[in-house]
């Protein structure tokens, strides 16, 4: 501690202002530089994991004291391909990029588009899971219910997009999206109008709610009204076609208007929390709740105000889901997307532009993750390995902090107080 | 939390919980007590409503067939039922039970009652759902127990963690781990002895990481706990993948645990083959429970837990060690957690499979707080949930009429009424989720 404090009095002193106040920033860790060593330590973590499952790799390691070069040499390839071809699946791979430039043929530009395209379509649901989590958080609520708030928000959609099958094309989508909207809301009201009548924690209820969702799910798939016929498999009817997202780039690129709507929602709850008196009370409430009380904020209407929104956002990211790639819905659907819309809202510190990032950052994991699986040996599961690892980082910056040394100024805000809150 | 809602919560609270009851009128303490009671006595008279509806529509000479024999050692006669008749006798009972509750004097005996009630309505409930068949009762409670210790387990170590006021939501992350572990070792080694300790020590690993991140540096108990379960499914479904499918013979399939029978106790009728004819786990789920109940609530080692959980900073004043208490319950929560996701594999199928516990971890920690942080409560809970579980796969057999997914919905739903305090106010202790340092 005193060696650090000594070393800023003096050390950068002898340095130009630039590097002085660059040195001040990784020194006193912001919140840039703890997520960027976070993200380091997971893909070193996942590096580590990746030699473990990889026999060749394991298997030279029995040699390292006779020729260190020789181990490290499969551990490293192995590290280098699960890491490049992520890198490729999500953002694109130098090659096809250069290729598409020279040529300009079309279909070499799709081919360099698609890892771009496929990122931007696994992170449009995620960002709209996120922002309805992160805005929970600002009013100081754990809104663990995404899951089947997708759920609902899906069902909906799903709905809305086949039981008038004649309106008018973009009529249809305005007004299936709207029903998606509408029962992610309620499957957020629940939780709100419990915990402001009742003190019932939202975490038990709106966790619990996500198991009843999912079975609500298996029991509508094969309802007469939902399943698809013959009825045999649980598979709903599909969305028809005049209530489908229009793509964006072509139609061999997935990225459809739904990535568009999120970024909008985005932007929308960006406004609602900085300028208007709801989004105000609401960070008054995730602040201090003893003090917006007393300042005559009716904390139980806030209560229920948020959780409905969240449900909403989040239900809405279903219907964008159901709208814009899968069209029908399935036991299970929407996967583990509620649950990662919670990982990533945390990523994001709860800020809109934070969400909009690390959804961007996730959707690239998913989408390499799939190219990785493909490519080499490593399956797709090590990206969830990396995200829960970042996540863990950022969520204790003392962890970060001690590993790299790095002084305190301020401890971390601190968003829940147990289930009695 | 403002003085006057405090107040009422220890008020609410009050009817079980003395190591909590604020210093409040009297007078509205009787009122709030006489108010449960009612209410309590009116969802007995409910749950009499919906059996007397069951008698309805039924010819006189109907009847359903119990069955309480397991396998043809024990053989015991068969019980026939006249639904009619006994539907409405058990009504007549629920009734009654609910007018002795309005009734009754003191609070001290009434979740007695309503689980009383809430068994005499699922013997109603099976009574009309198996209406001309034969229903297998000694295999429904067979089912259900099993299906109860790993809830159990799981609720204890949520309940070791909080009883010394750190939140657990990893009991899922735990659950997953070590039966990852269980069946790997298990497998690999062909000592399941080495599979169980191993993954209970898996179990109690990620104990420690949550105990790192919370105790230590002081994250949020909830949010790491939360993304350790996302962790111990991406890790273990990372190496099913890329370890176990490819090896599948020499590391994942793991003999199981063979049922110990208890000397002349498993001889007992309708008791015997439930309780003393078990594997490992079930004996061990019991002497845990019975070590948690004793431990902390009759020793020094428990009042000092719940003393931490309630109020550290008065306990450290005392001289006691908060994060010291906290580490050693936060792992071995972790341990007791491990047990339960052990018994997934090498005590039950073998075989560990892609994301197997599916979500029990958190009906582990719903079983806990329905059981309001108390071992015999978690008990209770997990083995109401057991057995909704267990029903699912009796009322397959019977061909009745409602959804499965209706019937799987119910643990959520009740813990839900649970938390919404319409089963009277659960109460966690006071510092529950806090983190602590000196000042």
């Amino acid at each position: 501690m005193s060696a650090l404090s000594t070393e800023r009095e003096t050390g950068p002193a002898s340095r130009p202002p630039f590097l002085r106040s660059l040195a001040g920033i990784f020194l006193t860790g912001n919140t840039f530089v703890i997520t960027a060593l976070a993200f380091f330590s997971a893909l070193v973590i996942g590096a580590v994991i990746i030699v473990f499952a990889t026999p060749s790799a394991l298997q030279a390691w029995h040699g390292f004291f006779a020729s260190p070069g020789a181990a490290l040499g499969p551990s490293w390839k192995a590290i280098a391909d699960a890491y490049g071809s992520l890198f490729a699946g999500s953002i694109g791979s130098p090659t096809a990029i250069a290729k598409a430039f020279a040529t300009g043929s079309p279909a070499d530009v799709t081919r360099a588009l698609t890892p771009i395209s496929e990122t931007l379509v696994a992170a449009t649901p995620l960002m709209m899971a996120a922002l309805g989590i992160a805005l929970a958080f600002r009013a100081g609520l754990f809104d663990i219910g995404g899951q089947g708030q997708m759920i609902l928000g899906a069902a909906g959609a799903t709905l809305g997009g086949f039981l008038f099958p004649n309106m008018p094309a973009p009529l249809h989508i305005a007004f299936a999206l709207l029903v998606g909207a509408a029962f992610g809301a309620a499957w957020g009201f629940i939780p709100g109008i419990l915990k402001a009548k009742t003190g019932a924690h939202e975490v038990i209820t709106s966790m619990m709610l996500n198991y009843v969702a999912l079975n609500l799910l298996t029991y509508l798939l094969t309802s007469p009204l939902y399943q698809a016929p013959p009825r045999v498999e649980a598979i709903s009817k599909a969305v028809v076609p005049g209530a489908r997202l229009p793509l964006l780039l072509g139609h061999s690129l997935r990225v459809n208007l739904g990535f568009v709507i999120a970024v909008l929602c985005v932007i929308g709850v960006a406004w609602l929390l900085k300028r208007s008196s709801t989004g105000f009370r609401f960070r008054m409430l995730g602040l201090n709740r003893e003090a917006a009380r007393v300042a005559g904020v009716n904390i139980e209407l806030q209560y229920v105000l948020a959780m409905t929104l969240a449900g909403m956002l989040v239900g809405l990211g279903g219907a964008l889901l159901v709208q814009g790639v899968d069209f029908r819905i399935s036991p299970l659907y929407g996967g583990s997307i509620g649950f990662d819309g919670i990982t990533v809202a945390i990523l994001g510190r709860g800020s809109p532009l934070g969400v909009a990032l690390s959804s961007l950052l996730f959707g690239a994991f998913t989408a390499g993750g799939r190219t990785m699986q493909v490519n080499t040996s490593i399956p797709l599961q090590l990206v969830q390995v990396l995200q829960a690892v970042l996540v863990l980082f950022v969520a204790a910056p003392g962890v970060i902090r001690t590993i790299y040394r790095i002084k305190v100024l301020h401890g971390g805000g601190r968003i829940f107080g147990g289930w009695a809150g | 939390m403002s003085a006057e809602k405090s107040g009422k919560r220890a008020a609410l609270g009050s009817g079980s919980r003395k190591d909590s009851a604020a210093p409040i009128q009297p007078e509205l303490r009787r009122n709030l007590e006489a108010l449960r009671r009612r209410s309590f006595g009116i969802a007995l008279f409910a749950l009499a409503v919906i059996i007397f509806y069951f008698a309805f529509g039924n010819a006189p000479s109907a009847a359903t067939v119990f069955s309480l024999s397991a396998g043809p050692a024990i053989a015991l006669p068969l019980i026939h039922l006249p639904l009619v008749a006994t539907e409405i006798f058990l009504g007549i009972v629920c009734a009654l039970l609910g007018v002795a509750q309005i009734l009754w004097r003191t609070n001290r005996r009434i979740y007695l009652l309503l689980g009383i009630g809430l068994a005499i309505t699922g013997v109603a409930f099976l009574a009309w759902a198996g209406k001309g068949q034969s229903v297998d009762v000694e295999g429904l409670l067979i089912t259900s127990l099993i299906e109860a210790v790993p809830l159990t387990l799981g609720a204890l170590s949520g309940l070791l963690c909080e009883r010394a006021g750190v939140i657990n939501i990893a009991i899922e992350g735990q659950f997953l781990v070590s039966a990852f572990v269980g069946a790997l070792v298990g497998s690999a080694t062909g000592n399941l002895w080495a599979g169980l300790v191993c993954g209970a020590l898996a179990g109690g690993l990620i104990g420690l990481i949550l105990a790192v991140f919370a105790i230590t540096y002081a994250a949020d108990q909830i949010i790491v706990g939360v993304v350790l379960d996302a962790f111990a499914v991406g890790l273990t479904s990372f190496f099913l993948q890329s370890v176990l499918v490819p090896n599948q013979a020499a590391l994942n399939s793991p003999t199981v645990f063979d049922p110990i029978p208890i000397p002349l106790l498993n001889r007992i009728p309708i008791v015997g083959p439930l309780l003393f004819n078990q594997n490992i786990f079930v004996y061990l789920t019991i002497l845990i429970l019975a070590a948690v109940q004793i431990g902390l609530f009759h020793t020094r080692w428990g009042l000092r837990v719940r003393a931490v959980g309630e109020h550290p900073r008065a306990a450290d004043t005392v001289g006691i060690n908060v994060k010291a208490v906290r580490y050693r319950n936060v792992v071995l929560g972790g341990i007791v957690a491990g047990i339960g996701g052990a018994s997934f594999t090498i005590g039950s199928t073998g075989q560990f499979a892609y994301n197997m516990t599916a979500g029990l971890g958190y009906i582990a920690l719903a079983a806990m707080i329905f059981g309001r942080w108390r071992p015999l409560g978690a008990l209770g809970a997990a083995l109401l949930f057991g057995f909704t579980d267990a029903l699912q796969f009796t009322l397959s057999v019977l061909n009745v009429p409602i959804p499965s997914s209706f019937l799987t919905m119910f643990p959520y739903l009740a813990t839900i009424l649970a938390v919404a305090g319409l089963v009277g106010r659960v109460l966690p202790p006071a510092a529950d989720g806090q983190y602590y340092a000196r000042e």
